[in-house]
């Protein structure tokens, strides 16, 4: 019962937010609900059992990119200027889009997807197992994608710096 | 609809109920990326889409393949590669501002004269 509470509240949270995020005037307010988005999205990661995606997630999204975040938003927006959005026509056609899409993926899921109920068991994840399988090169192992992440890491550490630096 | 209402509240959680948060999440970026005019609003509306891309992995991979982790490693790597594709966009917004003294969609023409 306690599971269906959290999932409850975390599911209120982040419907509530996502929205008020696409919809809030200002900009910094946005990039806080956007926060509390990822923080939401975290919180599901730890009620089906990935405790080490939600330290993943909260470091990374909630820690680094949203400090990017705001730093960005503070170097770019004057306090107090509204963003501006496009016209109504343009924010109704996009509306319907979404809504449309909603409810088509919403009949989808609801009426062609296996449903399953219960949470099947999962051994646990340890760091050590974790470990293994991203430094393995068996099939399900991971180390190619791991290497071709760091390259990737150190490209884009490259290329923000050649882009952002002052000439 | 009952039976799902009732499950809701019995058993434990179905795996539509997080497919549906993620499809609620995706579609409020939808609507953020076609409605916004600033360049980091924008890119804000793209981390929701991401984020609920990342739920329907890791929900695919507990609900139906427990004993394998693809979806799980999926993830890891998808948030690893949005703190790359943030990094860089807010380096090229940043340029943009210096260069056009603003971040809206609708300048981003003169970058061409």
């Amino acid at each position: 019962m306690a599971e269906q509470i959290i999932f409850y509240v975390l599911a209120v949270i982040i419907t509530v937010f996502s929205i008020l995020a696409v919809t809030s005037k200002q900009i910094i307010r946005s990039a806080t609900y956007l926060l509390f988005v990822l923080l939401g999205t975290a919180g599901l990661y730890l009620l089906l059992g990935f405790s080490y995606l939600f330290a993943v997630q909260i470091a990374v999204y909630a820690g680094g990119i949203m400090v990017i975040f705001i730093f960005a938003i503070l170097l770019t927006n004057r306090p107090g200027e509204n963003v501006k959005s496009e016209l109504p026509i343009r924010r109704l056609v996009a509306l319907v889009t979404s809504v449309a899409g909603l409810a088509f993926c919403g009949h989808i899921i609801y009426w062609n997807v296996k449903k399953v109920i219960q949470l099947p068991l999962m051994e646990e994840l340890t760091p050590q197992k974790l470990g293994h399988i991203m430094m393995g090169t068996d099939k399900y192992q991971y180390l190619l994608p791991f290497e071709m992440i760091s390259i990737l890491l150190l490209a884009c550490i490259v290329g923000a710096i050649m882009v952002a630096r002052r000439r | 609809m009952s039976e799902l209402f009732s499950n809701f509240f019995s058993g434990s959680i179905p795996m539509e109920a997080y497919l549906g948060i993620s499809l609620i999440m995706f579609f409020a970026g939808v609507y953020g990326f076609l409605t916004r005019k600033s360049l980091l609003m924008i890119l804000i509306s793209i981390e929701l889409m991401l984020n609920a891309a990342d739920i329907n992995f890791v929900t695919f991979n507990r609900y139906l393949y427990p004993e394998r982790l693809e979806g799980f490693y999926f993830t890891l790597f998808t948030i690893a590669i949005a703190a790359c594709e943030t990094a860089v966009a807010i380096a090229i917004i940043i340029n943009i501002y210096r260069n056009l003294n603003s971040v809206e969609v609708g300048n981003l023409d003169q970058m061409k004269e």
